[in-house]
């Protein structure tokens, strides 16, 4: 009986036992499963599930009539996850991850030893470039080579039609497609648009098995209407770069404004770079020098010191000034003249260009009203055009002048301006006196403007600029068949530590275009043209006159000096 | 009336079948379902390797043609060869240390040409056996000589196969012949004592640990210690039976397991594919046909008509117990890191072959008895 008992006893442990154990299981089940399932399921979705960038198709940069300057075109980026090559070798087939990487590198057409070493030098990175920007359908060649760990990234490569044309202008992104330079920069937000993401799985080798869910599209960015012309842009390129080099020139830059809307038209610079190709962008080359380079404007001011003498009431505009001998002297300064002109009238003074003629001006007049002139029409302040690294140059206040300063300041001596201030002053006397602010971007419609002259005070300066572009004026080679030109030339002493630097010139032309009611200015600046053709009459002129006769083709603007074009016509058939 | 004709019918076609066939119907039932659930598993286990799965399925019918063919066999004459049988296993083994000592390293495997196979593995059957048909013409509750022979018989191979080094099998070879004394009865007394012994032996048997088997013990009592070494496989595989839930994600939908992110998915850590994709209701299925497996085994045993059969019956089927105790528990994260496959789902087959002579047997067992008590 008590063996009996036994067993009926061992029997209910063992029974108890296994109960036990199976409820323990069941319990632990319930553990991992119902209480602690949500802590487990998003440790498991923080192994598996990743959230992928996508980048955002940036926008493409276009001139005034649509004209593609700046588009985005698909590429795919090589990246290898480094710890799943080298965990990869021999399983599932695969050779070993020095003859797969060996592999990779002769589809890439790199070293295979540098790249093996580049690669082993970073064993438990999962996230490595081996190639940036490749054409898609080579990339996808290169995934084929099934090499482990491998992966593409779709990314976008900024190209640039015109190349070096528009370079200055446009600037340039980095490899991760943001602005660096130019209006790429200025307009970074505006064209970068929102980088997408999407939900993707990923095994424990990091590959991605699928999407699960695209949590954001990429908002491709926007499109940036410029003001540029690529049709007179190209123009401008082509005559500043082929002046350039006919006077040995070390650099130049030109501007090509629309003086009623304050839009550029066009805005080149020598030398330049190719933004496709990101070796040549060397920093003295990538520089948007007419904006960004300031410079004494010489000559080219005098004809707002005949303005500020008109607009000051003191000065008729039949006044005449002694000029003679060709030189003046005030304190311990002496001023000269290239020759001596003799008593000269205001015209006189901006077609011989007169230093002394400018100078006595400006003395017979407050420093204000002077300085007022060169502040209204824009000197020492900004253009407004929101170009990024834009100098205003220096034009200090009149309280601070001196009565040396006042006079060399009347013809462009201790005041500082950059290529496009120039050509927006310009602007003010081409516009009868209204000044508007500048921009890169297309106006539809006419912007705000400021009266800074009276109309006839600009037109009657204007009228006296047209004898600049004559015979007997500095800038004879700055005509344009069938078009009044008003404009002035300048030749300028470059500045140096210490003083003018002996025979380093700058030469300048600033001009406009039909002169009876101007459609474009234009600014050129020759930077150190070889001596003897560093006149702003030679160097700088003959640029403006090509641009400007193309540029008034282009944009089909009537021409103003018909009678001229005719007489001359007539003169010829006369001799035929 | 009625019930009794029914009854007396039911087991007219019973009787005829058992003869025919001689199995325990109830129990091949099981065996069959768990064994077409495991394919099921393994298919997305195995990624939708079909290839996987029909190898598998080879060893599944080549298991089956075992069982059924040992089943024929009269449970005496199993107990007839049972001392030939475990003799046979203890020279394999000698002979496989043998050859481990003039090669290098860890020798389990017994190649024999045409198959290779563990001699440990054939020690899961013949041990029990053994001690069965020692224990059957012997008095019980045994005496403390037949009490101590017995454990000789099991402490040899048990040490034989520890020193392969296996600490796994070697356990489950002890625990096997283990099983067989503690139905042929022993006292409180003993067993408190061999439990206490087992305490004491603890930190023994913790010195002569290989470190890797230290690591897994340690890594079982904490496992975000190291994250990415040892504990790896313990932290993805409780993921991947919590992130299961309630209902699972689903045959084949399973990430963890999917994403190849659970090591050893196919045959040790199946089980924590099987509870992400089918949930806690899915393991508590699988668990009843566990349990209803493990009580028909024992049922058989308490119906068994002489000792030998009793012995045997009951020491497989708390065996069988053990596996799935031990496989559940080390993949769910209370037992350390064994390699145990989770019995008839695994992928494998040594298991599959042992597993499918055990159900040979206890079918024999069942259908063998005289039709006399009635």
């Amino acid at each position: 009986m008590p063996g009996l008992d036994a067993v009926a006893w061992r029997r209910r442990l063992l029974l108890g036992l296994i109960l036990v154990v199976i409820a323990g299981l069941c319990a632990r089940a319930f553990y991992l499963q119902a209480w602690n399932r949500d802590f487990l399921l998003s440790e498991g979705d923080a192994r598996h599930l990743r959230t992928v960038r996508l980048q955002a198709h940036r926008g493409p940069i276009l001139d005034r009539s649509g004209e593609p300057l700046a588009v985005s075109t698909p590429v795919d980026s090589v990246w290898v996850d480094a710890k799943a090559l080298f965990a990869s070798g021999g399983k599932d087939g695969r050779p070993a991850p020095k003859a797969q990487i060996v592999e990779l590198a002769r589809g890439l057409g790199r070293d295979p030893e540098a790249l093996y070493r580049f690669l082993a030098g970073r064993p438990d990175r999962r996230f490595v470039y081996v190639a940036r920007h490749l054409p898609p359908e080579r990339a996808a060649r290169i995934k084929a080579l099934g090499v482990a760990g491998v992966e593409l990234q779709r990314e976008y490569r900024r190209y640039y039609p015109s190349a070096e044309v528009a370079a200055h202008v446009l600037g340039f992104t980095d490899i991760d497609d943001r602005g660096q330079e130019g209006l790429e920069l200025a307009y970074d937000d505006w064209l970068r648009g929102q980088p997408g993401a999407k939900r993707v799985l990923r095994d424990r080798r990091g590959r991605v098995v699928a999407d699960v869910a695209r949590i954001r599209a990429p908002e491709p960015g926007r499109e940036l209407v410029l003001s540029i012309d690529q049709r007179i842009q190209y123009l401008a390129y082509r005559a500043l770069k082929r002046g350039v080099r006919r006077v040995g020139a070390r650099g130049g830059s030109l501007v090509v404004l629309d003086p009623r809307s304050g839009e550029v038209l066009a805005m080149v610079n020598q030398p330049s770079f190719n933004p496709n190709n990101p070796a040549d962008r060397k920093p003295g080359r990538t520089r948007n020098r007419a904006v960004t380079d300031v410079f004494e404007p010489g000559s080219t001011v005098k004809p707002f010191t005949v303005a500020a003498a008109l607009a000051s009431g003191r000065y008729a505009p039949d006044y005449t000034v002694e000029t003679s001998p060709g030189w003046w002297r005030i304190a311990h300064y002496t001023i000269r003249d290239l020759h001596d002109y003799g008593r000269v009238s205001l015209e006189r003074i901006l077609v011989k260009s007169s230093n002394i003629g400018a100078a006595k001006l400006a003395l017979g007049m407050p420093a204000e009203r002077l300085w007022s002139v060169f502040h209204e029409v824009g000197f020492g302040a900004g253009t407004g055009s929101g170009f990024p690294g834009e100098a205003v140059g220096v034009l200090r206040d009149f309280q601070d002048w001196r009565q040396v300063e006042q006079a060399t300041m009347a013809y462009g001596y201790g005041l500082s301006v950059t290529t496009l201030q120039l050509a927006r002053a310009y602007a003010a006397l081409a516009a009868d006196g209204e000044s508007v602010s500048v921009t890169f971007l297309r106006r539809d419609a006419p912007p705000e403007s400021q009266r800074v002259l009276p109309a006839r005070v600009a037109r009657r300066v204007r009228h006296m600029l047209e004898g600049v572009v004559s015979d007997e004026g500095t800038a004879r080679r700055a005509a344009v068949p069938g078009y009044r030109v008003a404009g002035k030339t300048g030749t300028v002493h470059k500045s140096q530590a210490g003083g003018y630097a002996k025979k380093r010139y700058l030469a300048l032309f600033a001009g406009m275009a039909p002169a009876t009611r101007p459609a474009l200015v234009i600014v050129v600046t020759v930077d150190e043209p070889e001596p003897g053709k560093h006149y702003g009459g030679v160097a700088a002129a003959p640029v403006f006159a090509e641009v400007m006769a193309g540029a008034l083709r282009l944009l089909d603007i009537a021409p103003d000096a018909v009678e001229r074009l005719e007489a001359r016509r007539g003169a010829g058939g006369g001799a035929a | 009336m009625k019930g009794s004709f029914e009854q007396s019918l039911q087991h007219g076609v019973e009787n005829r079948l058992l003869r025919v066939a001689r199995l325990d119907w109830p129990l091949f039932a099981a065996v069959l379902i768990l064994a077409g659930l495991g394919l099921v598993v393994l298919y997305s286990a195995s990624g939708g390797d079909l290839g996987v799965v029909q190898k598998q399925g080879i060893r599944l019918l080549i298991g089956l043609a075992l069982l059924l063919g040992i089943a024929q066999v009269p449970a005496d004459r199993l107990a007839l060869w049972s001392p030939w049988i475990y003799a046979l296993g203890l020279v394999l083994l000698v002979w496989v240390e043998a050859a481990g000592v003039i090669g290098k390293g860890a020798q389990r495997w017994l190649d024999l040409g045409v198959i290779r196979f563990q001699p440990s593995e054939i020690m899961k059957l013949a041990v029990p056996m053994m001690l069965a048909w020692y224990f059957s013409d012997r008095p019980l509750p045994p005496r403390w000589v037949d009490l101590l022979a017995a454990g000789v018989m099991v402490a040899v191979p048990a040490g034989l196969i520890a020193a392969q080094p296996d600490l796994g099998t070697a356990v489950l070879v002890g625990a096997a012949g283990l099983f067989v004394i503690f139905f042929a009865g022993i006292g409180w007394r003993l067993i408190g004592g061999l439990v206490a012994l087992a305490l004491a032996a603890a930190p023994v048997l913790w010195h002569f640990m290989h470190d890797y088997q230290r690591r897994r013990v340690l890594t079982l009592l904490n496992p975000e210690s190291d994250p990415m070494g040892a504990g790896y496989h313990i932290i993805q595989s409780e993921i991947a039976i919590g992130s299961g839930g309630l209902y699972g994600k689903g045959w084949t939908n399973g990430t963890q397991s999917q994403l190849d992110f659970l090591p050893e998915r196919s045959t040790d850590f199946i089980f924590a594919v099987f509870s992400e994709e089918f949930g806690f209701l899915g393991v508590l299925g699988l668990l009843a046909l566990y349990a209803f497996i493990i009580l028909r085994g024992l049922y058989i045993a308490a119906n068994a008509q002489d000792t030998y059969a009793r012995l045997l019956a009951g020491s497989l089927s708390l065996s069988f117990f053990v596996y799935c105790f031990v496989n559940m528990g080390m993949v769910s994260g209370i037992l350390p890191v064994v390699g145990v496959p989770l019995p008839l789902i695994s992928y494998g087959g040594t298991s599959m072959v042992t597993l499918m002579t055990a159900f040979g047997m206890l079918m024999s067992i069942h259908s063998h008895r005289r039709l006399l008590a009635r």
